[in-house]
């Protein structure tokens, strides 16, 4: 498709001076975040609604988004969450059976801006190259771009006469946008409270074996992606969400046959998730325990491990992990910025490295040796991406069983 | 696994024909290059010549033999390898590991099938197991029965839902078969099938309308760890093969939850077939909810794995050779990034688009209709970021004249419903079709409703069309240009719609700095630095590709294979790029073919996937430097871009366009040959129907008349009678308006040609080939035989003589062709091509002279002499080398099967022993016209020719063959002694000259032609009849007699060997 006419003219400004030109969707309105990338192909409504987001401009490498429309039914939390998403072409015509609304309305209806239009691809070389950066997505204002400068062309490759000062005031804007490790996002998304009940039927994958019937699982919310309850759930188990803040006692109190640590936002190292990681270090000598992407952090942390950043994060749906016991390798959904340190385990901790990714060998999962104790940085659950690892919740479900 | 293997043997595909083409040659090649990594000797056996697997330096050992059982024995007798890899030869190879399984030869040798199990390969191949399987393991195939009566078909239908297919058993081609809708069509349409039916039986099978195509690669390793390489959805819903369909990849309409699906059943699937490499699933995917079904398996690399391994980067052929000898894909590196391991699945960022070349322009009394049966003989592949962008490329690469999207054919003016049968029922014109529909208004919703083709795509087509009406009607400014250039939009379309000349829009584009810039096929959508230089053009911000610095030349490849312009072309091509690098020069490959090895990254410094038109070519140029650019090698195509290309002042290396010309220019050329004293057949270039009538009258039937720059003798014709010449004329000259066309006399004597060698001083010519057929039969249909056979020592003088003198006054720098009648002892030049041919794979073969490479190096300025050759007569080698035509009459319904001037073959293999009749014998044999021991001929020869027929029947007799004929033929066997059998003509009962061939009873057909076109002749009928039973059918009596001479062989009379071993052979 073309430039949609009446969509105003949007940038992307990166800290280090980078400029994107674009056009705006969804909710016209300047956003502020980290800008990273994602190269799954399919799942752009999945990714939208990842908390783990929160805070995260998202650029999409595949360059056809919106093909297939948003549905009800792939939601992975209640409303999107990232703060703007960046994408080549936005399609005009969705098709698909379940779609029952555009993405475009589905991220103004939800006050999130998107951008198009633009080359993701140097997007996504800018960032591998020079590591993530914070960026500013803005809306051109009518008295900065008057309406005879407005040739696509002009604008696409940053020639539109008169803007300088414009695009440098969103650069400016770009170098003062907080940073993720300097804010509580965890607490931002940490939204979910009772008993989890599933939305939408299984569809379309046959249920799991009901293994783990009537067993309450809690589920410590720091952002958690729906399809994790979901995976428990149709294994028969009572998925019940509390805040991230919950005190270990409050957890105790309710009997749970296993306690998940999910998915989230951020750095793993920051003050506000201090008392998540003590909540689990007790945790972990009680229950059964599975850690998910930030929970697998979480769990390192509780286990005396220390995190890092990587440079620019491991977004998509095509990761290979490596199982070190049977060597195997799993093809894995990922979205994570940061990581364990493999250096960092204590070796009296008790836990040891039991996935590796192969891209990088950096620490994919982590087994205790006597603790019923299961975590992966990937993301098992999947949506988006392959439904190879739901072997994962089995796993924890024999665990609690 | 149990022991990794220290000699594998690898069977290639064969000949090319339709649905078996320059994929198998490209997966074949890299299994050699796979074993070669990992030290293990590849013995290579193919018996096309015309392929880079078969060259000696990628194979350790080459054997060009027929790919028979009794042949592959031997080989394997004399090597005694360890393993076979019985997955990478298509079809062929795969049907061949198989027989060789049955009849006990491995178990004998001890030779291991490696990779995929024989097990697994019966479990996809055989339909009832395929179904067990299937069932096991709970994934959904297409609901069927086998039914006797109308009220089976009934009791079944009650159980499922119509629509359903009706299929008759043993009937040709489907007939008697349809689909049913309404229970009364079902008890028609079963009835009719049951009586078509010889044994009273059909299957009736789920028909599942316009669900979605949808195709998965998969790969699994011997740890079962297991990838999906890349998806691809057909813009054709079920229905039309998917060879056939309009592909693009990765798939566009699927929500993650359906491609998950998808993606998780082929998992399933190639685990329970047990798969230990590649294997392609395809399954039909309902547009309105989330039931699929299982339509097909193929348990090895296949057209859509190369497809997929272009479309991606990622090397499938490589890495399943390299799991059939028991690597893991975890312990593989990813030979694009060279950082990660081959464990992943690839991650596009942009679209690519797949687009059959069909044959219809040179068949047009073909039947167009697409379904089950493929037709198209190649394809083209386009990349870009945008769908439209690829799509629009992939029609130009298509190379059909300046075919673009705009295109539309003449008659739907008139006639609109001639668009929608094109759209309802799939014929190659579809998407035109669509387009035009789109232009006169129709609604997406309508041609949704009327073709199933999902709205998705109909929008994109509608947004294409959007942008045709804006650049009508709107002013051109930077940004509607940049616009247009997204939506791959060609300069020169811009400039029809716009109003002004392509040159303008092109002076335009670069004066607003609106140029493309090159993004990198990577694998990991730029999540990774990548080594891989692959890339393709696309209108972005940012340029993957700076030029490169160092000393460059660009090869201009061969595009889509098509009839006439094969795989010889990419072959000459891939030699280039290495001639290049050996002398030290990077070298730049444009080429929009997916199938060939031209394509592979590796082969070249650099590889733009582009379509070869001036625009894309000139675009790449500019990217690197403009380059000294090679046109020779790529065929017509590439040719055709000489004059274009140095009109914007490219450097061509190699002979000139002034060369060019001169060979192409009737007039020019006769001049050229009259100053040097070289006489030709006399004629003359004509541009109206007085001039062709004169010049025919003057000259004296018949005339050989064809019109000028036109691929594998398209519309070349033999003309008898002024009649004839003037509906000829009528037609032809509108083929090209720029061109006249030409009249020759028509010299009906024996046909040699050369390839040769020119560096501006010496000429070097291989070897001279002999046609066994005389000329009138285009040179791609005849067997042709080297070195000559008894070819007098002053006329190969005279030959080599005018070689010599022609290049050297011609100005050949590099390659030349040229094609010789030698008529009552006297030599005349047919035509001179100042260009690599077809002939010069074979002739580097079986003569060990690099030709393309010296050609190559030619280029570059480096003599003959300097390179240790000499001009001259290259000494014959101590063998007898036969190339055989094949063609793929079998797939393409209504069409014409008779060899003449028009070449009609789509590939061809080669027989080499050391004598004749063993040479003959095994390309007879390897390209399918091997009649049984005992089989019986059918005979009807034109009275012109039944004393030449008499002593090929006095053979054949001898041989122990049987016959049958009609009337005036069997009155001349018996009056020659010889039993026959009379068979009445077609309209005159049964058993007929039709009936027999379709009962069975007839082995071989040879059928003189008895002049004129009319298609509703006997002979037409008897030549289908034969073709749709695969039995050998010959049209000329040259070729009957090198087959009587064949048949006569003692059987085993030949030997298996090296194809070293024959040149060594002193």
């Amino acid at each position: 498709m073309t430039d949609v006419p009446n969509h105003p003219h949007a940038l992307l400004a990166l800290e280090d001076g980078k400029v994107f030109f674009g056009r705006a969707f969804g909710s016209a309105k300047d956003a502020a975040g980290e800008l990273c990338f994602n190269t799954s192909m399919t799942g752009y409504q999945e990714i939208c609604t990842d908390p783990s987001y929160r805070g995260q401009i998202v650029t999409l490498t595949y360059p056809l988004i919106n093909n297939y429309g948003v549905t009800p039914v792939d939601m992975e939390s209640v409303h999107p969450w990232l703060s703007g998403l960046v994408v080549r072409e936005l399609c005009a015509h969705p098709s698909n059976w379940r779609a029952t609304q555009e993405l475009d309305e589905f991220l103004a209806n939800n006050n999130i801006p998107g951008i198009y239009g633009l080359d993701t691809r140097a997007i996504t070389q800018h960032l591998r190259t020079y590591g993530f950066k914070r960026a500013v997505l803005a809306v051109a204002p009518p008295d900065v771009l008057p309406e005879e400068a407005r040739d696509p062309f002009l604008w696409s490759s940053g020639r539109t006469p008169g803007i300088e000062a414009y695009v440098n005031d969103c650069i400016a804007r770009a170098q003062h946008v907080t940073p993720l490790s300097d804010h509580d996002v965890v607490g931002e998304v940490s939204v979910n409270t009772g008993k989890y009940t599933a939305h939408a039927p299984w569809q379309p994958w046959p249920l799991p074996q009901q293994t783990a019937a009537q067993k309450r699982v809690v589920f410590i919310d720091t952002g958690g992606k729906h399809n994790i309850a979901h995976s428990l759930t149709s294994r028969g188990a009572e998925v019940v969400w509390v805040p991230y803040g919950t005190r270990y006692e409050e957890i105790r109190d309710m009997d749970p046959a296993g306690v998940v640590v999910c998915n989230g936002p951020g750095d793993p190292e920051v003050d506000a998730v201090a008392a998540t990681v003590a909540t689990t270090a007790k945790l972990m000598q009680r229950y059964p325990l599975l850690g998910i992407c930030l929970g697998h952090q979480i769990i390192a942390l509780a286990a005396g491990a220390r995190t890092s950043r990587l440079k620019f994060g491991h977004r998509g749906a095509n990761h290979p992990v490596q199982d070190i016991e049977s060597g195997k390798v799993h093809i894995t959904t990922q979205n994570h910025g940061f990581q364990v340190d493999a250096a960092s385990i204590p070796e009296n901790s008790g836990f040891r490295v039991s996935h590796i990714s192969l891209n990088d060998g950096s620490v994919e999962g982590l087994r205790h040796h006597d603790l019923p104790v299961l975590s992966v940085q990937y993301h098992p659950e999947a949506c988006p991406g392959p439904q190879d690892n739901q072997y994962i919740f089995d796993e924890f479900t024999e665990l609690i069983s | 696994m149990t022991d990794r293997p220290s000699k594998v043997l690898i069977v290639g595909s064969g000949p090319i024909i339709i649905g078996q083409a320059a994929e198998f040659d490209y997966a074949g090649t890299q299994a050699c290059k796979a074993m070669r990594e990992e030290g293990i000797t590849s013995i290579l056996v193919n018996s096309n010549p015309a392929t880079i697997m078969t060259d000696e330096d990628i194979a350790d050992v080459v054997y060009i033999e027929p790919l028979t059982v009794p042949v592959i024995e031997r080989i394997i007798a004399r090597e005694q390898p360890d393993g076979l890899i019985p997955t990478l030869g298509g079809q062929t190879g795969l049907n061949l590991a198989v027989a060789l399984a049955d009849a006990g030869v491995l178990d004998k040798y001890g030779v291991q099938l490696l990779g995929t199990p024989l097990s697994a390969i019966q479990k996809a191949e055989d339909r009832e197991l395929f179904r067990q399987t299937m069932t096991e393991i709970g994934e959904p195939i297409p609901a069927s029965r086998t039914v006797n009566s109308v009220q089976e078909a009934e009791k079944f239908v009650e159980e499922i839902r119509l629509p359903v297919v009706i299929r008759p058993a043993y009937t040709l081609g489907g007939t008697g078969g349809g689909i049913a809708h309404t229970p009364d069509e079902l008890r028609t349409v079963v009835a009719g099938g049951l009586s078509a039916s010889p044994i009273t039986q059909v299957l009736v099978e789920e028909y599942l309308l316009g669900w979605k195509e949808v195709e998965y690669e998969v790969m699994r390793d011997s740890a079962d760890n297991c990838i999906t390489v890349c998806n691809m959805e057909n813009i054709d819903p079920m229905g039309v093969h998917t060879g056939d369909s309009i592909v693009i990849a990765p798939s566009q309409t699927l929500s993650d939850r359906e491609y998950q699906m998808l993606r998780t059943a082929s998992l399933n699937i190639i685990r329970s077939l047990g798969i230990e490499g590649g294997c392609n699933v395809q399954l039909a995917l309902d547009p309105h909810s989330f039931a699929y079904r299982v339509i097909e398996v193929n348990p090895r690399v296949s057209r859509s794995s190369a497809l997929a391994s272009k479309a991606t980067g990622y090397p499938i052929a490589r890495m399943a050779a390299k799991i059939a000898i028991g690597r893991t894909l975890d312990k593989l590196p990813n030979p694009i990034t060279q950082r990660t391991t081959a464990a992943f699945e690839p991650a596009l960022d942009y679209v690519v688009a797949k687009i059959p070349r069909w044959p219809f322009d040179k068949f047009p009394s073909g039947d167009r209709v697409l379904g089950t049966q493929m037709k198209s003989t190649g394809e083209v592949m386009a990349i870009d970021r945008t769908l439209e962008a690829a799509l629009q490329k992939a029609v130009r690469g298509l190379e059909i004249g300046d075919r673009s999207l705009m295109w539309e054919d003449e008659q739907w003016q008139r006639d609109p419903e001639a668009v929608w049968q094109h759209i309802t029922e799939a014929s190659d014109l579809r998407i035109w079709a669509i387009m035009c529909a789109l232009r006169r208004g129709t609604s997406v919703a309508e041609l949704a409703r009327r073709s199933h083709i999902d709205t998705f795509f109909l929008e994109k087509l509608a947004g294409i069309r959007d942008m045709e009406q804006r650049l009508l009607t709107e002013s051109l400014t930077p940004g509607l240009l940049w616009e247009a250039k997204r939506l791959g939009f060609a300069d020169s379309q811009i400039g029809t719609l716009a109003d002004v000349l392509p040159a303008r829009v092109r002076e335009m584009r670069k004066q607003w700095g609106i140029v493309p810039v090159y993004k990198m096929v990577d694998t990991c959508a730029a999540e990774f630095e990548a080594q891989t230089p692959y890339f393709y053009s696309t209108y972005e911000i940012e340029n993957d590709a700076p030029s490169l610095t160092a000393e460059r030349a660009a090869v201009v490849g061969s595009g889509p294979i098509r009839i006439g312009q094969g795989i010889e072309f990419d072959y000459c091509s891939v030699h280039a790029a290495w001639a290049l690098a050996s002398a030290g020069v990077q070298s730049i490959m444009v080429n929009s073919n997916p199938e060939t090895v031209s394509t592979d990254f590796d082969t070249s410094d650099r590889l733009y996937f582009e379509p070869l038109d001036t625009e894309s070519v000139l675009n790449v140029l500019d990217n690197e430097g403009v380059p000294p650019t090679i046109v020779q090698f790529g065929g017509q195509t590439a040719i055709n871009l000489a004059e274009p290309l140095t009109l914007e002042n490219v450097a061509l290396a190699g002979s000139g366009v002034s060369a060019i010309d001169l060979a192409e220019d009737r007039r020019k050329f006769e001049a050229f040959l009259d100053r040097l004293g070289i006489p030709q057949p006399p004629g003359a270039a004509v541009t109206n129907v007085e001039d062709a009538l004169s010049i025919a009258s003057n000259i004296g039937y018949p005339v050989l008349v064809r019109p000028s720059y036109v691929l594998g003798g398209r519309a070349m014709e033999i003309v008898n009678t002024p009649e004839d010449l003037k509906s000829y004329v009528a037609t032809a000259v509108q083929l090209s308006t720029r061109h006249p066309v030409l009249v020759d006399k028509y010299l009906q004597g024996k046909e040699v040609e050369v390839d040769a060698i020119c560096d501006g001083k010496d000429v070097l010519i291989p070897g001279i080939m002999e046609h066994i057929e005389r000329a009138g039969v285009h040179s791609g249909d005849s067997f042709a035989v080297y070195p000559p056979r008894d070819l007098h020592g002053h006329i190969e003088q005279t030959i080599v003589d005018y070689t010599t003198r022609i290049c050297l006054e011609l100005g050949v720098l590099g390659l030349v062709n040229i094609q010789y009648v030698i008529f009552q002892d006297e030599v005349f030049v047919l035509e001179v091509n100042p260009r690599s041919s077809r002939t010069v794979p074979f002739l580097s073969k079986v003569t060990e002279v690099p030709m393309v490479r010296l050609a190559t190096l030619t280029m570059l300025g480096k003599s003959l002499a300097e390179m240790g050759f000499a001009g001259g007569l290259w000494p014959n080698q101590p063998l007898v080398a036969v190339k055989a035509p094949v063609f793929s009459m079998a797939k393409l319904r209504g069409v014409e099967t008779s060899v003449g001037p028009e070449m009609k073959s789509t590939g061809e293999v080669m027989g080499v022993d050391v004598t004749f009749e063993a040479a003959l014998y095994k390309a007879m044999v390897a390209s399918g016209l091997n009649v049984p021991a005992g089989g019986t001929f059918l005979l009807s020869i034109a009275d012109a020719d039944k004393d030449a027929i008499r002593p090929i029947v006095r053979q054949l007799a001898a041989a122990g063959y049987n016959f049958m004929a009609t009337e005036g033929t069997a009155t001349m066997l018996e009056s020659m002694g010889i039993p026959v059998r009379m068979i009445s003509k077609r309209l005159q009962g049964t058993p007929n000259v039709v009936s027999v061939i379709r009962d069975g009873e007839v082995q071989a057909v040879i059928n003189s032609l008895t002049g004129g076109r009319a298609v509703l002749q006997d002979g037409f009928y008897i030549r289908r009849a034969a073709v749709e039973m695969q039995i050998p059918c010959l049209t000329s009596l040259d070729t009957s007699r090198a087959l009587a001479t064949a048949l006569s062989l003692q059987q085993d009379a030949y030997l298996v060997q090296p194809l070293c071993a024959y040149r060594d052979d002193r």
